[in-house]
C-alpha cells in the first residue's frame, strides 16, 4: 500500500483536530480499511487511529438505552451486551471471525456502512442514535445507501445509543467465503411496535421493511408475515445470488428471526 | 520512520516501522521472527493470527504503529522455555494436525486464544472458532483432533467424517 503519516490521538478533540488536515481519515479497526488499502482503493494522506481514545471504549446501560463506545470491538459487545441485549450480543458474535471481531468495531462499521454488514440492521432495526463529536443522528437519517452515511468530512462517531427492545433477534444467512451477510434480518419489538431492519439485500444499503413491520407489530409471530412477500426491485445480484433470491431471503430471514425472539 | 516498542514473547524488542508497516511485517522483517506465516495478505486466511494482549488477531491486518506497547505472542513462544514444542505444538504433531504446515502458526495461535477463554471445547467449538483460520490441504479433521487432545479431552471418541 503507498505510505501515509500516523497519528494516534488520545481525545477526541484531539482526534477532530488531526482530521481536519488535508487527506486525513480515521482509522478504527481496520478490518475493512487496511485490506482496502493494500488494494490501493483508499490511499489517505494520513490516518488518526481512534483506538487510543479510552472514552470511546465500553458498554453500558442508562435505564433503557445501551450505550456503546464507538471503538468497542464485536468481541467485547458480544461478552458485555449480553445480559442487558443479548440480540444485539448475538449479532456482534457473529460478525467475520475470532480474531476479526477482535478488533473491528461497532464505530467503523457504522461509519463503512457496508451494504452487507451486520451492525447497520442492529442501528437502524432499534432505531438507535448515532452519537458524534458534534451532533446526534437518529438511525432513519443516518443510513443514506450503499457506503454513504450522514456523516460529515471529519466527522466521528463517538458511540451509538441502542433502545432495549423487549425482544429480538438476528438471524443471518451467512456468506461463507466473506462471512458477511448474504442477507440478514434483525428483529425488535417495541411497546410502541416492531421494527425490520434488512441488511445484505438492497443495493441501496440497510433498510426497513414496512409492510413486514406492520404485520408484526399486530401480531408478532412468523405467521403473521404469511403472504408477505418483498419485491426484488433494486435488490442485489452477484455470483452468491439473484436479485429474486435475496429478495425470498429477506422473507425466510425475517421468520427466523421472529420465530428466534419469541414472544 | 518511527521506533515502536512491543513486548514480544515476553521480550522487550523494538524496529524501525513506516505508517504502513503491518504487526506481520514488524515481526517478520523487524524482529525476523518468521514463525508467523502470511497467507493470503487480504485479512482471509488466518495463517498470520497472533496474539495481541492475549487475543487472537491478524497480524495482517494491523499496523504496528497503533500497537506500541503491546503484549505480542507468536508462534515462537509457544515452546516451552527448553526449547521443546509446547502442549498445542506438540499435540499439532502427534496428531498430524498439519500436512504442508503453513497455516500451522495461525492455527496454534488460535487455539491457544480458545483454550484461554474455554479450556474444554466441544468439537463444534473447536470447528466454530477456527472458522477463520483456513487450511487449504483440507487437513481439517485431524486439526480439530490435535485441538481437542491439546484441551485433555479423549480424541478416541471423536467420530471420523
Amino acid at each position: 500500500m503507498y505510505n501515509f503519516d500516523f497519528v494516534k490521538p488520545g481525545s477526541v478533540a484531539d482526534a477532530v483536530a488531526a482530521l481536519a488536515g488535508e487527506e486525513a481519515q480515521p482509522l478504527s479497526g481496520g478490518q475493512t480499511l487496511i485490506p482496502s488499502m493494500k488494494a490501493r482503493l483508499n490511499a489517505p494522506g494520513s490516518l488518526v487511529s481512534l483506538t487510543g481514545i479510552p472514552e470511546l471504549v465500553g458498554v453500558c446501560r442508562e435505564g433503557d438505552t445501551l450505550v456503546i463506545g464507538a471503538a468497542t470491538t464485536h468481541a467485547q459487545v458480544a461478552r458485555d451486551a449480553a445480559g442487558d441485549f443479548p440480540g444485539l450480543a448475538a449479532l456482534a458474535g457473529q460478525i467475520g471471525d475470532p480474531a476479526v471481531r477482535n478488533k473491528g468495531t461497532i464505530g467503523g462499521s457504522l461509519a463503512n456502512n457496508d451494504p452487507s454488514a451486520c451492525y447497520p440492521a442492529a442501528a437502524l432495526g432499534t432505531g438507535a442514535t448515532i452519537v458524534t463529536d458534534r451532533r446526534e443522528i437518529a438511525a432513519d437519517d443516518y443510513f443514506q445507501g450503499m457506503f454513504t452515511t450522514a456523516l460529515e468530512e471529519g466527522e466521528i462517531i463517538t458511540s451509538v445509543r441502542l433502545p432495549i427492545p423487549q425482544a429480538s433477534a438476528y438471524a443471518k444467512f451467512v456468506q461463507p467465503a466473506s462471512r458477511f451477510a448474504l442477507t440478514a434480518a434483525f428483529v425488535a419489538r417495541y411497546a410502541s411496535g416492531v421494527r425490520v431492519a434488512i441488511t445484505g439485500a438492497s443495493e441501496n444499503g440497510v433498510f426497513r421493511w414496512a409492510e413486514a413491520e406492520a404485520a408484526l407489530s399486530s401480531d408478532f409471530s412468523a405467521n403473521a408475515l404469511d403472504g408477505l412477500a418483498h419485491s426484488a426491485h433494486e435488490m442485489i445480484a452477484d455470483l452468491h445470488g439473484t436479485a429474486a433470491y435475496r429478495a425470498h431471503l429477506v422473507g425466510v430471514m425475517t421468520r427466523r428471526a421472529v420465530a428466534a425472539a419469541g414472544s | 520512520m518511527s521506533k515502536v516498542t512491543m513486548t514480544v514473547n515476553g521480550r522487550k524488542m523494538a524496529a524501525e516501522v513506516e505508517g504502513r508497516t503491518l504487526l506481520s511485517g514488524f515481526l517478520r522483517e523487524g524482529l525476523e521472527l518468521t514463525g508467523t506465516h502470511v497467507g493470503c495478505d487480504t485479512s482471509q486466511c488466518g495463517a498470520c493470527v497472533v496474539l495481541v494482549n492475549g487475543q487472537a488477531v491478524k497480524s495482517c491486518t494491523a499496523f504496528a504503529a497503533d500497537l506500541e506497547g503491546a503484549e505480542v505472542t507468536t508462534v515462537e513462544g509457544m515452546a516451552n522455555p527448553d526449547g521443546s514444542l509446547g502442549n498445542i505444538q506438540q499435540a499439532f504433531q502427534d496428531y498430524h494436525g498439519l500436512q504442508c504446515g503453513y497455516c500451522t502458526p495461525g492455527m496454534v495461535m488460535s487455539t491457544a486464544a480458545l483454550l484461554a477463554d474455554n479450556p474444554k471445547p466441544t468439537e463444534e467449538e473447536v470447528r466454530h472458532y477456527l472458522e477463520g483460520n483456513i487450511c487449504r490441504c483440507t487437513g481439517y479433521q485431524n486439526i480439530v483432533r490435535a485441538v481437542m487432545a491439546a484441551s485433555g479431552q479423549d480424541v478416541g471418541a471423536l467420530a471420523a467424517e
